[in-house]
């Protein structure tokens, strides 16, 4: 185990060193800066200014002095908001994680719940209406479905705010700001939850599937447990044990915040916030982010993996 | 001796996109108290499923139990509702399987799998369940059962295995323990052993059993009364000593002369000619006919009966129908 | 059911029947995809689109692309199913005629990235070694780096090397392979890596056949069932990606039409609250080609990939 940890800490960080050097050269080449943007500078200045953030430098120079800076756990300056990169993310984030954590637990309650359901009734009219409408979950497209909905209930029936996260001008505290954050977060809340379903549910009911038709459940059955503990001791934790890998993919988009909904619904996300500096081309802003997710990508895929060794008891001794 | 079990007419079906497999197909058979009973047969003739039709276990997605009767202990198991059923599996029949490895739960202990009928039927707390299953463990002769009672499935081999299933199967004593080629999986050594704490248990508890089997061998060894089945139907049945003596039916006479005896060299090894048939493509006939020997006109287009053969000998083929000279 | 079917006869086929399994098993697989009403639904489905928006310009008379000021932001009526745009253009037409770009994006940069990804994982899976280390390092590499920045990147790069917009579409398919490739080859080399330790496999090596002959020959018509699967499954990814990309005016861009950028009219606030048709129906042919392409892969992977049965 610890052979493997090691082996694979070393090649995550290497993953790692790469991807942000990619990052890194990708942004320094993509068009226009933060400076060349602002049109109210005059040349002399804009030179000026490019040589005070560096920015005439060449590309490995930059990445190197950004790398050393981020060794010290320091990810620069935010050129548009002056401010530094980590305070920002600090302020912005943890709204991001509301609306991920709690839109993941829906996603998850839901999904397990249906999932079973359908799997235990496989091909009933129950179970066929659940693959239509895990099928229609996992093909929205996002944006439209935020915009649709928005539309719907916002704009025509007015039963939910637009967007945001407190009402314009609103100093609300207390219990007031609690409802508030509430009732701004629903929308954004169910469709998070809704583009989520699909798959998991699909990938609970698949493995369920699967699980019910090893020898093992016909053992639980023969020794006439009953069927809700034959359901749920024996075969629900042997078709949940695989998806345990899955909490560590959910990683980076409990703190990743996500883009387009951030976005659609004005949440001050941290998602939102890179939409915001990309059109501002704010590199130490985006860099950071986009770092921050690989870092939570690969941090991810191997909690999955130590996760599973330590869940399953078939992998744990070896 | 009393009947514990009495199937008549036994019809299980499975309902396939291609048609119907009539996997049982008026099976009769009867286990009295304290008797061992085997279904003999190649793979695929049904033996397994007679056994789940029992259980209740048979039906599934595609199969069902469409006829007959299965009376245990006085009741009609057919007409049990679900629940009824199910109090009785693991209580007063119970079942092992052919491979131990995949019939115990991967993330369950082992003691707590034995445990889990204790529970249920029993109605013990989880302490007095524990010591039980400590205990069970131990009769059936694994050393240090505390420790054992705390492994998983994967950490045991393939025979330890089989005697946890065997101590989770005796641990309500059942009245009827089902096994379903129990040793098919095992090492021939381990196998005696399995085969020896059977007889063992069955003798101490006055336990019917129900051994469903291909191995002629696990037979002679275990066997009060034999019933051999081919293709869904019970061909020929029959007391051991009387069946291995005296084989009436084709078949059975094949499964005989295919079996090795030690000491008795022979130059090649019988092995009946020909398949299975195909479960689809059945006709009325006897489905033994395009394998046999002794195969006339009538059987390829009627299908023989089951008949007395002798005392407590019955056989289902044309040869020992005296009506055969007048159709 | 394991219990029921290690019970059930064994289905003994006569010999003769043998020769012809090959066929056969593509047979079955068609005969039990055509049983799959949902599957069967969503091939109709995505069809129809196929062909509405292919062939339906053609009878429309509003194809001119012209300005018309005196049709501008009408709500549907008879002459405009779906009303018309700010520049008096027809909806129903242009969301036909953006169907064509989306679709097409959509299938080219799905069939570039099953071939990119086939080829790829197949030789690493296969040759192992050096090339299997390159080949899934930079796969790993690409899959640390999170796909939508780095699609935006690429969109913002295009921008600034002036490509023409009617040649957008196909740098778009070109991005999207790029970015999808990666997870395919995984799956494939996985496959084949389970292929090469299987006993027909081992058989052909001890049969002494040349590497080509076993590559070609035993290996990838084993594959083949897979990549359908895939391909299927990716083309609704493909449309979902290229979508956003036009919404966030990072793909394809007007004049050239496709559903994502004419959902962009939402980005207007009086478009958005007051002229629904403007973009609701390209969000719905975008819903309805994503659900029956996925229904109709999925059927696919039931009568084709064993070990993703249902």
């Amino acid at each position: 185990m610890s052979a493997f940890l090691t082996k694979r800490l070393l090649y995550t960080v290497v993953i790692l060193l790469a991807a942000s050097l990619l990052i890194f050269s990708l942004y320094a080449w993509t068009p226009g800066d933060f400076i060349s943007g602002n049109i109210k500078l005059t040349p002399e200045r804009k030179a000026e200014l490019r040589e005070i953030y560096g920015l005439n430098k060449p590309v490995l120079e930059r990445y190197a002095t950004w790398m050393k800076h981020a060794f010290h756990g320091d990810l620069g300056y935010s050129l548009a908001q002056q401010k530094p990169v980590l305070t920002l993310f600090n302020e912005y984030i943890w709204n991001s994680f509301l609306l991920a954590a709690v839109s993941t637990f829906f996603t998850w309650l839901i999904a397990v719940v249906i999932g079973v359901v359908a799997a235990y009734k496989q091909y009933s009219w129950f179970d066929t209406l659940v693959m239509v409408v895990i099928f229609g979950a996992m093909s929205l497209p996002s944006f439209f479905i935020g915009l649709f909905l928005i539309k719907i209930l916002a704009v025509d029936w007015k039963l939910l705010p637009p967007g945001g996260m407190l009402t314009t001008g609103s100093n609300a505290t207390g219990i007031a700001y609690f409802r508030e954050v509430v009732r701004h977060m629903t929308l954004p809340v169910v469709v998070m939850t809704l583009l989520g379903i699909g798959s998991l549910t699909r990938y609970i009911r698949g493995n369920l599937i699967d699980v019910l038709k090893q020898d093992y459940i016909r053992t639980a059955r023969a020794k006439g447990l009953k069927e809700r503990k034959v359901l749920f001791k024996h075969a629900l934790r042997n078709a949940l044990l695989p998806a345990i890998t899955l909490v560590g993919f959910e990683l980076p988009s409990l703190f990743g915040g996500s883009l387009i909904i951030e976005k659609i619904f004005n949440w001050p996300g941290i998602g939102q916030l890179y939409m915001q500096s990309f059109g501002l081309r704010d590199y130490p802003l985006l860099m950071g982010f986009t770092v921050l997710i690989a870092i939570l990508t690969v941090i991810g895929t191997l909690l999955s993996d130590i996760l599973y060794r330590v869940a399953d008891p078939r992998v744990r001794l070896q | 001796m009393r009947d514990l079990l009495t199937i008549e007419n036994l019809r299980t079906h499975f309902f396939a996109p291609e048609g119907t497999i009539k996997a049982v197909d008026g099976v009769s058979l009867r286990v009295r108290e304290g008797e061992t009973v085997c279904i003999v047969g190649e793979s695929g003739c049904g033996k397994s499923i007679t056994a789940l039709s029992v259980m209740g276990l048979a039906a599934g997605s595609s199969g069902k139990v469409v006829g007959g009767r299965i009376e245990f202990d006085g009741r009609n198991l057919l007409e049990l509702d679900k629940n009824e059923l199910r109090t009785l599996r693991g209580h007063e029949i119970a079942m092992i399987f052919q491979e131990p490895m995949s019939s115990l739960n991967p993330v369950l202990p082992v003691g707590e799998q034995i445990m889990e009928p204790l529970i249920e039927h029993l109605k013990l707390g989880k302490k007095a369940a524990r010591a039980r299953a400590i205990e069970l463990i131990a009769q059936v002769g694994i050393a240090r059962p505390e420790q054992i009672a705390n492994a998983y499935p994967h950490e045991l081999s393939g025979g330890m295995l089989q005697r946890i299933m065997i101590a989770a199967a005796i641990s309500c004593s059942p009245k009827l323990l089902i096994a379903d080629e129990p040793t098919t999986a095992l090492d021939v050594t381990i196998q005696a052993q399995i085969l020896d704490m059977l007889r063992r248990f069955k003798a101490e508890s006055n336990m019917s059993i129900l051994l469903i089997t291909h191995d002629l061998g696990v037979v002679a060894e275990m066997a009060d009364y034999v019933v051999v089945m081919y293709a869904g139907k019970v061909v020929e049945e029959g007391e051991v000593t009387e069946l291995f003596s005296h084989p009436k039916h084709p078949y059975t006479k094949g499964l005989l002369r295919s079996k090795p005896i030690l000491n008795h060299r022979q130059d090649e090894l019988y092995a009946i000619p020909g398949q299975v048939p195909n479960p689809l493509e059945l006709t009325v006939s006897c489905y033994f006919h395009d394998r046999c020997g002794q195969c006339m006109d009538v059987c390829r287009s009627r299908e023989p009966r089951l008949r007395e053969a002798g005392e407590r000998h019955r056989v289902a083929c044309w040869l020992y129908e005296e009506a055969v000279a007048y159709v | 059911m394991s219990a029921i079917s290690g019970g059930l006869p064994a289905a003994d086929t006569p010999i003769a029947r043998k020769e012809s399994v090959r066929t056969s098993l593509w047979a079955l697989a068609l005969r039990r995809l055509l049983q799959n009403k949902l599957a069967m639904a969503g091939g109709i489905v995505v069809a129809l689109m196929f062909a509405i928006c292919f062939i339906g310009p053609l009878f429309s008379p509003y194809t001119d692309n012209k300005i018309h000021m005196a049709l501008m932001n009408k709500p549907p009526n008879w002459k405009h199913w779906l009303g018309t745009d700010a520049l008096g253009r027809d909806v129903l037409t242009r969301v036909m005629q953006a169907g064509r770009i989306s679709l097409t994006v959509g299938l080219a940069s799905m069939v570039l990235s099953v071939f990119l990804g086939s080829l790829l994982g197949a030789i690493a899976g296969y040759y192992r070694g050096i090339a299997d280390q390159i080949i899934m390092r930079i796969g790993d590499l690409l899959l640390t780096v999170p796909s939508l920045p780095l699609l935006f990147i690429l969109g913002a790069l295009l921008s600034e090397w002036k490509v023409p917009p009617e040649d957008r579409m196909y740098i778009v398919m070109l991005l999207l392979s790029f970015v999808n490739w990666p997870g395919i080859a995984r799956m494939v080399r996985g496959e084949v890596l389970s292929l090469r330790e299987r006993e027909f496999m081992q058989a052909a090596t001890v049969l002494g056949l040349s590497a080509r002959r076993k590559l070609f020959r035993h290996l990838l018509p084993n594959l083949v069932p897979l990549l359908i699967v895939i391909a299927s499954l990716n083309i609704g990814g493909a449309v979902l990606s290229e979508s956003v990309l036009s919404f966030f005016g990072l793909g394809v861009m007007p004049p050239t039409p496709t559903w994502g950028n004419m959902i962009d009219a939402a980005n207007n606030l009086i478009d958005f609250q007051q002229r629904p048709w403007l973009w609701i129906p390209p969000g719905f042919c975008i819903f309805a080609t994503v659900i029956a392409v996925n229904l109709f892969g999925d059927g696919l992977r039931d009568v084709l990939d064993p070990k993703q049965k249902r």
